[in-house]
């Protein structure tokens, strides 16, 4: 089974943090991977930086911007992530953007991620329609393909992005980009109900969740809440060791 | 033409040209999408809609443009030029076509709120003119680099009461322009319409922009007919960023017996890196919403394209040009900064006509040597817009200060 699959059998609450690859330092990676995971995340999104991030808000733009500058690469990061995967067995999932994937090649790329033993893809930019192939090409290697919804996604389409994705679906939390503000709870109840209805997996959410309440309020209504833009302005504010640790600890209390 | 011969059809029903084209974007804008598409083939069939939309275009925009024989170049080249006057819509370009297009679907869909990205500020200056017409809130995102080159621009979509939101982010251009607007579209889908200013984007933008251009064509061929006597021209050109005022003028002569050919720019040269001739130098990839040719890195990362001209500024190109690269029924060719400098001071001190430095680029295109134009043939030139905006650059270039 593969490590995704694993961690969302069990109704346990979870915590997903994303930490963009190469970012503030080019091997700076691997120190906040595990600082996270020090701090009780249970499960890992590694950002691949690049150029134009249209999913994304200011703060997670800067962090492209300061890891592309840095000079990292796809081919870099998944050599950081074989050196994580000797030091934990935490889920960890790719996040990114079609284009460098495509440079790459989609075959080549899975395979890379196999080897590097990545547990789920996520690309907001490959929605359902232009998806199939590859969702299809990554679940063949045991890779989840982690494909995203959002509050205006009809019911149906719920049904059909679940079904291909098979492990897990992401959530977006809001009408938006990355660190944008919440909605109203009650709007937001609405949504994960549907989603929660009308999904064939466990669904995860993310978009804007920035503090413990969050954490523990998406979690009683999903199976996961996951923090980015929140981690990554910690960062950028404060590069001391320890910075990610003690935030995500804060997050998990 | 032989009716055995299958007529060019073009995007599939999923807005794929082959594999170029598609709908690569966040989920959230999927249904967006998906209503567009349908309200703009309810549009296509009703009467009314195009009424409408061709009234617009007549007594708002000052259609038809002129066909216009430029007997003095002619004569220097010996073929005949013949200029597709949109430097004579209002607003100073072929973009205003689109603008009211977009803005008629964005009426019907009860949208409230307009946003627009905009490069050599031409479409931001259209939208905001059919905005304004319609009372309607109206935001442009203009790369901050191209504010500054382009502060006439600037001035006249804020005397129309339009908001410009300077983009700072990445190469403070046209591309990043675009990222902004997708981000505020993400992020107020429900109230905003986004008009989009070239054949790029998601499906159906670039068929539906392609459309509302191709009263260029249209136009073109009956005037040819009317004036020559002429079932069709020889050849047909224009410059090529996104690909607009191009898919005007040539989709309506695809499936003719009719030399096609779209100009890049080529900046310092398309053997250095500072060019943005992305046909010619481009790889496949997937930017702002469509598979398309890109100008990027080894790491598939989006490479800064350079220009002199703030309008082809752009890495990518409308997914239906690399289409018709890819089948060979357009030629693609290329002028570099110097060379449009050229042909912009040549056309305006022979015809008296000031061309935009964009459309400065598919005139540079008359005098390559490599065009192969035979004698006496019959040359349509998509004149896409003035080259009012451009003075400043000009000058500059030309070392005068105004």
């Amino acid at each position: 089974m593969n490590r995704i699959k694993q961690l969302f059998s069990n109704d346990s609450k979870k915590l997903i943090v994303f930490i963009t690859a190469g970012f503030p330092e080019k091997d700076s990676t691997k120190d906040l991977v595990l600082e996270a995971i020090k701090g009780g995340a249970d499960m890992i999104e590694i950002g691949i930086p690049f150029s134009d991030p249209q999913a994304d808000g200011p703060v997670i733009q800067e962090a492209n911007e300061i890891a592309l500058k840095n000079g990292i690469t796809l081919l870099e990061i998944f050599e950081q992530v074989k050196d994580i995967r000797r030091q934990t067995d935490v889920p960890i999932a790719l996040m990114g953007y079609y284009n460098p994937i495509l440079k790459m090649g989609t075959m080549d790329f899975i395979k890379k991620c196999k080897d590097a033993e990545i547990d789920g893809v996520i690309l907001p930019d490959l929605p359902l329609d232009e998806s199939v192939e590859f969702c299809n090409n990554l679940k063949d290697k045991n890779i989840s393909p982690i494909l995203l919804v959002a509050p205006n996604t009809a019911e149906k389409r719920i049904k059909k992005i679940s079904k291909l994705a098979g492990d897990l679906i992401y959530a977006v939390s809001i009408l938006g980009i990355t660190g944008n503000d919440l909605s109203s709870k009650n709007n937001l109840e609405n949504y994960l109900a549907k989603v929660k209805e009308n999904s064939e997996t466990p669904f995860m959410v993310g978009f804007g969740i920035s503090s413990n309440d969050d954490v523990e309020w998406f979690n009683s209504f999903s199976n996961g809440a996951v923090v980015g833009s929140a981690v990554i302005k910690k960062v950028l504010k404060d590069r001391k060791k320890g910075v990610v640790e003690n935030f995500v600890k804060s997050l998990k209390k | 033409m032989d009716s055995l011969v299958k007529k060019y059809n073009m995007p599939d029903k999923h807005g794929h040209f082959e594999e170029f084209g598609g709908k690569y974007v966040p989920e959230t804008l999927i249904p967006a999408l998906d209503e567009l598409e349908q309200e703009y083939f309810k549009s296509k069939k009703d009467k009314n809609f195009q009424k409408e939309f061709f009234n617009l275009l007549k007594y708002y925009g000052g259609r038809p443009t002129p066909l216009y024989l430029a007997k003095n170049i002619s004569g220097e080249l010996g073929f005949n030029v013949w200029l597709k006057r949109e430097d004579l819509n209002h607003t100073g370009a072929h973009k205003i076509n689109n603008a009211l297009g977009q803005i008629l679907l964005a009426r019907k869909m009860g949208k409230k709120r307009i946003i627009a990205e905009t490069g050599a500020g031409q479409h931001g200056v259209a939208t905001a003119a059919a905005a304004a017409k319609f009372g309607l809130e109206c935001i442009v995102y203009m790369g901050e680099e191209d504010i500054e080159r382009q502060k006439l621009n600037v001035f006249k979509i804020n005397l129309m009461g339009a908001k410009v939101i300077p983009v700072t982010s990445g190469s403070k251009t046209l591309k990043d322009a675009t990222n902004e607007a997708i981000r505020d579209w993400v992020t107020n889908v429900e109230d905003t319409f986004y008009i989009i200013g070239s054949s790029v984007g998601p499906h159906p933008y670039p068929m539906l922009v392609r459309d509302f251009q191709s009263v260029i064509g249209t136009e073109t061929k009956k005037q040819f007919k009317d004036i020559t006597n002429n079932e069709l021209p020889d050849r047909l050109v224009a410059c090529v960023g996104g690909g607009s005022n191009a898919l005007g003028l040539f989709y309506p002569f695809i499936d003719d017996d009719v030399k096609i050919v779209g100009v890049e720019a080529a900046g310092k040269g398309i053997d250095t890196n500072q060019h943005a001739a992305t046909l010619t130098k481009g790889e496949f990839g997937v930017l702002h919403g469509a598979a398309s040719m890109l100008l990027q890195s080894n790491d598939g990362q989006i490479a800064l394209p350079y220009s002199l001209s703030a309008g082809l500024d752009y890495p990518g190109i409308g997914p239906e040009h690399s289409y018709l690269q890819k089948t060979k029924r357009v030629e693609y060719s290329s002028a570099t900064d110097n060379e449009a400098l050229e042909a912009f001071k040549w056309l305006s001190e022979k015809e008296g006509i000031i061309p935009a430095l964009e459309t400065a680029h598919a005139v540079a295109y008359l005098k390559n040597k490599n065009n192969n134009i035979k004698k006496n043939e019959h040359v349509i030139l998509n004149l896409s817009g003035r080259g009012d905006k451009d003075i400043n650059t000009i000058a500059k270039e030309l070392g005068i200060e105004l």
